[in-house]
């Protein structure tokens, strides 16, 4: 099996003077070699928590791993010493942020943490490096490389520091690359530009990528698979075109009936009633959804669906699935 | 940037010389008369007469003023009412040793204050934060003359480690004389190669120089720790943690060039406001410095000497100013020096 990367009940829990929370209860994720997996969800759906804790790298004290492991080639990143998982960081795994304003260092030159990153990994002389560097900044269409590097972030435009965070993320080449809602900060033209240059990452340079997204326009367009998050839970999880064709969680068919189509007039379009909590804020046990959910029972309340196959590779973690399609 | 400095150095002679208007005017409208001064209490009206001549003070005031910024930019200052000496060499005598005193305390604050700053802020809440937290509200808070007299009592009277006061001891500037090249003892000693005289200078500076450090040190800890929380809780620095980027690496390079700019800013200022406040500390330690210069001058209402060290003062307020502008736009390259120049 070509699985780089299996996340296995992974839960993290939110710890502030007011309150604790488990803000993540993931069954499991599974990336293959290769492979674009894509995470949807609304916003506080635990798309980024689950990034961030694959690498550790939690934007707040607050946030704690209490359990789960995260597999990568193999090994417990979890378990993994500080060092040997900053050996990983960068190289082997590597991130793209949301915001590129707020994603580079404002008062050093692109050029300084670039080649830091290329020298502490591949041990090239700064000359090598220094080639390198531009080649990425070319790979991923930036003209004039040598001229970036010499710039200061603000000197650039969004589009093209999203590029250069690309740029970075890329240059040595991980074998993983997870993209954290890399183009909701930029508009729509770029957008289209940073999707299609991490899908040539993944076609021409054969990384996986774990996308985040909340736009299911995109996944649908790019994604090998894709995985429903919601309240800190994996719901569904399949093929992309699968699910999409025939979701069977019906939170995702709420939300595949929400994203409003060219062919037809609708005055109003449909939403999802209510709004989401965690689980412990509704009150201990059940499925997270099943306070909107149109299809929830007493069992619904009373027992967390786990996450099962129904057929090869689309799974759902719900009692009373939609049987026939959209 | 050149055009800047230069842009910024002449508004500055603006600013000195509306300061000298005005302290000239004030130094003059005191009810005090600087030739019955000059010549002494026993003196009769016939001899302060001839002295008010001596000293152009029957001229009218606008004279007045135009002949001392005369002597200002030629190098004639005056002469002190008080000691009857030429105010610039006397100025001279105490400014080095003053900036002796200050850089030291300066060089102890930033040595100490930025890295128990950045601890600080990386350990936020910890007992170690609590610590140096209480210890800079410590440091900004004691007052001056006590934690000298403290200091005396610990490391002369206890321990004997160092000594009371001065810039040196008697023997040592009579079997080891230096020449007075800059004033700055250690400096001066050093490029003689006189190391007798530098160790005996440097264990003279430690004392006042600590004593000096305590605000300064205790400003630097609070800046940095506040600028450094605000920092490390960015984005770009959890990104670089995201490639791999050390973490001291992330704090000390990536992390603290961000977070320098106030604390450059509120060091310049502390700097200047030193120069001429440290008299409590001179008094404690005998240091022969500007401070205890200016207020003898300003008890005496020695004004020639009064004025001359308010310019001395704004000068370097004007200068200090500057180079913070010039520092923090070197720490930041979004600020730019010459938009408007």
């Amino acid at each position: 099996m070509n699985e780089l990367l299996r996340v296995e009940q992974l839960r993290v829990r939110i710890e502030t003077r007011e309150r604790q929370v488990t803000a993540l209860d993931l069954d499991h994720i599974s990336l293959q070699k290769g492979e674009m997996l894509a995470l949807v969800g609304e916003t506080g759906s635990g798309k980024s928590l689950t990034a961030s804790s694959i690498l550790q790298l939690f934007p707040t004290a607050a946030a704690r791993i209490t359990g789960g492991r995260v597999l990568f080639n193999g090994t417990n990143l979890l378990e993994a010493s500080p060092s040997v998982m900053n050996g990983i960081r960068g190289k082997e795994i590597s991130m793209i942020f949301q915001d590129p304003m707020s994603s580079l260092n404002p008062v050093f030159r692109i050029g300084k943490v670039m080649l830091e990153i290329i020298r502490r990994y591949t041990g090239a002389g700064k000359k090598q490096a220094k080639q390198l560097a531009e080649e990425s900044l070319k790979f991923v269409g930036l003209p004039d490389p040598s001229g970036i590097m010499r710039r200061y972030p603000h000197e650039l435009s969004g589009g093209q520091r999203q590029r250069v965070a690309i740029a970075m993320a890329m240059v040595c080449k991980p074998k993983l690359l997870i993209a954290d809602e890399p183009t909701t900060a930029l508009d729509v033209t770029i957008q289209s530009q940073i999707l299609y240059l991490i899908n040539k990452l993944k076609e021409e340079e054969g990384m996986s990528v774990l996308f985040i997204t909340h736009n299911l326009g995109i996944v649908s367009q790019m994604a090998d698979r894709i995985a429903v998050m919601y309240a800190g839970s994996i719901v569904e999880t399949g093929r992309t075109d699968e699910v999409f064709r025939f979701p069977r969680h019906p939170y995702t068919r709420l939300l595949l009936d929400a994203i409003p189509r060219l062919r037809e007039r609708r005055d109003r379009l449909p939403v999802i009633a209510g709004t989401a909590v965690l689980k412990e804020a509704a009150g201990g046990q059940g499925c997270s959804f099943a306070g909107r959910c149109p299809r929830a029972t007493k069992r619904c309340t009373a027992e967390k669906p786990q996450l099962r196959a129904v057929v090869s590779s689309h799974e759902i973690a719900c009692f009373h699935p939609w049987e026939e399609e959209r | 940037m050149i055009r800047f400095i230069i842009k910024r150095l002449l508004l500055g002679l603006f600013v000195l010389a509306g300061v000298s208007v005005i302290t000239f005017t004030v130094a003059r409208v005191v009810p005090s008369d600087p030739a019955a001064r000059w010549v002494g209490p026993r003196a009769n009206a016939e001899q302060i007469a001839a002295a008010r001549i001596e000293l152009g003070l029957d001229k009218p005031l606008p004279q007045q003023y135009i002949t001392y910024m005369k002597g200002l930019f030629t190098g004639d200052w005056g002469t002190s009412i008080r000691t009857h000496q030429p105010v610039l060499r006397e100025l001279l005598s105490f400014l080095p040793s003053s900036l002796e005193l200050i850089l030291a305390g300066m060089l102890i604050a930033v040595v100490i204050g930025i890295p128990l700053g950045v601890i600080s802020a990386v350990k936020k809440d910890s007992w170690i934060d609590q610590l140096t937290r209480t210890f800079s509200v410590g440091g900004v808070s004691i007052p001056t003359f006590w934690l000298g007299l403290i200091l005396q009592l610990v490391f002369f009277r206890q321990l004997s480690l160092f000594p009371l006061g001065e810039r040196v001891s008697t023997n040592t500037s009579l079997l080891y004389p230096i020449d007075n090249w800059t004033g700055f003892y250690l400096l001066d000693s050093l490029l003689q190669g006189n190391f007798d005289f530098f160790k005996d200078a440097a264990l003279h500076l430690v004392l006042p120089a600590l004593t000096m450090a305590a605000y300064p040190l205790g400003l630097v800890i609070r800046m940095i720790r506040s600028s450094m929380i605000d920092v490390l809780g960015e984005e770009h620095i959890r990104v670089l943690k995201a490639y791999g980027i050390p973490a001291w690496r992330r704090v000390f390079v990536y992390g603290l060039k961000n977070a320098l700019g106030p604390t450059a800013t509120s060091l310049g200022l502390t700097f200047a406001y030193a120069l001429t406040s440290t008299f409590l500390i001179e008094a404690v330690f005998s240091w022969p410095g500007l401070g205890m210069y200016a207020s003898q001058a300003i008890l005496a209402n020695d004004y020639p000497v009064t004025m001359a060290i308010t310019f001395l003062v704004t000068v370097t307020y004007i200068l200090i100013n500057l180079l913070v502008d010039v520092v923090v736009a070197m720490l930041d390259p979004r600020i730019k020096l010459y938009q408007n120049a």
